[in-house]
């Protein structure tokens, strides 16, 4: 079964899918979406950098995109330019750094529009145990620090006041985060990743009332939009990646529309 | 007995300045100690440095092992992409046993509200369900920052006397701060009155009527205890018209009628958002109100 493309991409996807919901909730909440974006174009500067270390690509999107999240947490620190402009900043100097790179390589060939947008057709076997592999391990650490994380979403302070230590809670984010950008590269490619954390999040906000089932809505709801863009995509014709990234939108604005079971929610606005 | 924190000499310095320089105090068990002090005067810097949330870097901080705080922070919003129930709220930083959440709920009125999304609840709500969620913790310090904000005169009152009524019942400590003294008076046993150092302490009496504190407030400060000990005797009609304690209804409110400070100038008459616990006109009057102070 393993064999058939369609079958590695479905499970691939489905994969990716499941851990970017639960950890893009995450991001939406704490209002981290511009972060993820910079973190993601910072890819292309790792795979640069591991090809030209001759390494695996998922470590070096892995290692650039730790470096970037902790360049950016000591560029805070001193306060001289808003983190807006910080990370616009390193969002683009990575993604062009990434491109200069890869030009200056001559040697060695590469898909470039597979990187940037997505090549889950050419998903093997291997690719398949890092992102269940991947996946598994960001989803325990999402489990094991979901208290402090979820504290700190609604209050640093009461976080840090009672114990919960929100800094390393937030250190090790940066670091699942890094991961899962790392594993979702090849499903959907470097400009996409972002929109499978926070679309199918915003999808499942209104079918929750707590943060715990939005989580599972929004892993279920990449599920099903994995799915649906593959096979929209086998069917017509388009390009994988963003054939995902297309059904999870109206997944989203189906979730807008006032449909009879989310009719309590929207009395209660 | 044994202190719950203890601050000797803190100092906390950011940006080249001391935002609070030279604080001593400490809080026993069962004791409530109420920081007062102007805007800037960092109240709410002295808190943090207490609970470990902001770093000191002078004096030092002296917490009990095992010290559980249960914190009221002075600012929260949450945004309406975080689903929240209110329920869910009180297991923020901790598990609890269902008994015991009912219970922290039931204690400041919130029982009918354990499925309601944090964001629909009123400002005065939303206040009660954060004292509920530190209650809950059993905490042996309980650190209130301006909890009573959003909630009206009347309100407040109440506010400060269920924060006594949790001191009596379970024997924690309390450190609340507070822009106005005269609100916490009864709900207090020590009184320090900060302005980016300690100017003077002691019990609230002595605290209200000592020189140093009437030089940090102004004169009007001692005039509050007049304002806050009237009764509301009238009430603002939607239509703008007045009606009297005495059933009388006029196109407007007169000087020597109660709770005038609520509708100051320039935010009362027609219009006016009638006295209501969770009316937040009162609060922003409040600030207006310690402003002038301060400049004064």
């Amino acid at each position: 079964m393993l064999d058939d493309f369609f079958v590695r991409a479905l499970l691939a996807g489905i994969g990716v899918a499941a851990t970017a919901g639960p950890l893009g909730c995450l991001v939406v909440w704490r209002r981290m979406a511009y972060l993820g974006d910079t973190m993601s174009h910072s890819a292309l500067l790792g795979i640069a950098l591991a090809l030209f270390f001759d390494t695996d690509t998922m470590f070096g999107v892995f290692f650039v995109a730790t470096m970037v999240s902790v360049l950016l947490l000591l560029l805070q620190r001193r306060q001289a330019l808003s983190t807006d402009a910080l990370l616009g900043i390193l969002s683009h100097a990575t993604l062009a750094l990434g491109l200069v790179l890869v030009g200056f390589m001559s040697w060695v060939r590469i898909d470039l529009m597979g990187f940037l947008f997505g090549d889950i057709l050419a998903v093997s076997k291997a690719d398949l145990v890092a992102i269940y592999g991947g996946g598994a391990v960001v989803l325990a650490g999402l489990a094991l620090l979901w208290r402090p994380l979820l504290a700190s979403t609604v209050s640093p302070e009461i976080a840090a006041a009672e114990g919960l230590r929100p800094e390393r809670a937030r250190v090790l984010f940066m670091l699942l985060m890094a991961l899962v950008i790392a594993i979702a590269m090849k499903i959907v490619g470097i400009l996409l990743i972002t929109s499978l954390l926070i679309i199918p999040a915003a999808a499942a906000r209104r079918l929750a009332t707590t943060p715990e089932q939005m989580a599972v809505a929004a892993a279920l709801i990449g599920a099903v939009a994995a799915t649906g863009g593959l096979y929209g995509s086998l069917h017509y014709d388009t390009p994988s990646g963003p054939s995902i990234v297309v059904a999870a939108l109206g997944l989203f604005l189906l979730s807008l529309l006032p449909l009879p079971g989310l009719r309590r929610a929207e009395a209660m606005r | 007995m044994e202190q719950l924190i203890t601050l000797q000499g803190v100092g906390v310095r950011r940006g080249g300045r001391w935002l609070v320089r030279d604080v001593d105090l400490s809080v026993a068990p069962g004791e409530i100690v109420t920081l007062v002090g102007p805007n800037g005067a960092g109240k709410t810097t002295t808190a943090k440095a207490a609970i470990g949330v902001l770093r000191v870097d002078a004096g030092r901080v002296l917490r009990r092992p095992d010290l559980t705080v249960g914190y009221v922070p002075q600012k929260l919003a949450i945004d309406w992409t975080l689903p929240l129930t209110v329920r869910r709220l009180m297991t923020l930083s901790g598990r609890q046993p269902a008994s015991a959440i009912a219970t922290a709920l039931a204690e400041v009125g919130l029982s009918g509200h354990l499925e309601a999304q944090v964001q629909h609840l009123s400002g005065g709500e939303f206040q009660r369900a954060l004292l509920a969620r530190a209650l809950v913790r059993r905490p042996d310090l309980l650190v209130l920052d301006e909890p009573a904000q959003g909630v009206d005169v009347a309100g407040e009152a109440e506010f400060y006397a269920l924060i006594r009524a949790a001191r009596d019942r379970t024997g924690c400590g309390v450190l609340l701060i507070s822009h106005d003294l005269n609100m916490v008076m009864a709900a207090t046993d020590t009184v320090i009155c900060l302005n980016g150092h300690v100017c003077c302490r002691g019990t609230p009496e002595a605290v209200a009527g000592s020189a140093d504190y009437l030089r940090l407030f102004g004169p009007r400060a001692a005039e509050g205890l007049a304002l806050y000990r009237h009764r509301h005797d009238h009430e603002h009609l939607p239509d703008g018209r007045v009606r009297h304690g005495d059933g009388s209804v006029t196109g407007h409110c007169h000087a020597g009628d109660g709770h005038h400070h609520e509708h100051g100038a320039g935010q009362g008459g027609p219009g006016a958002p009638p006295a209501h616990p969770e009316a937040r006109a009162g609060a922003r009057s409040e600030d207006a109100r310690q402003a002038e102070a301060t400049d004064a």
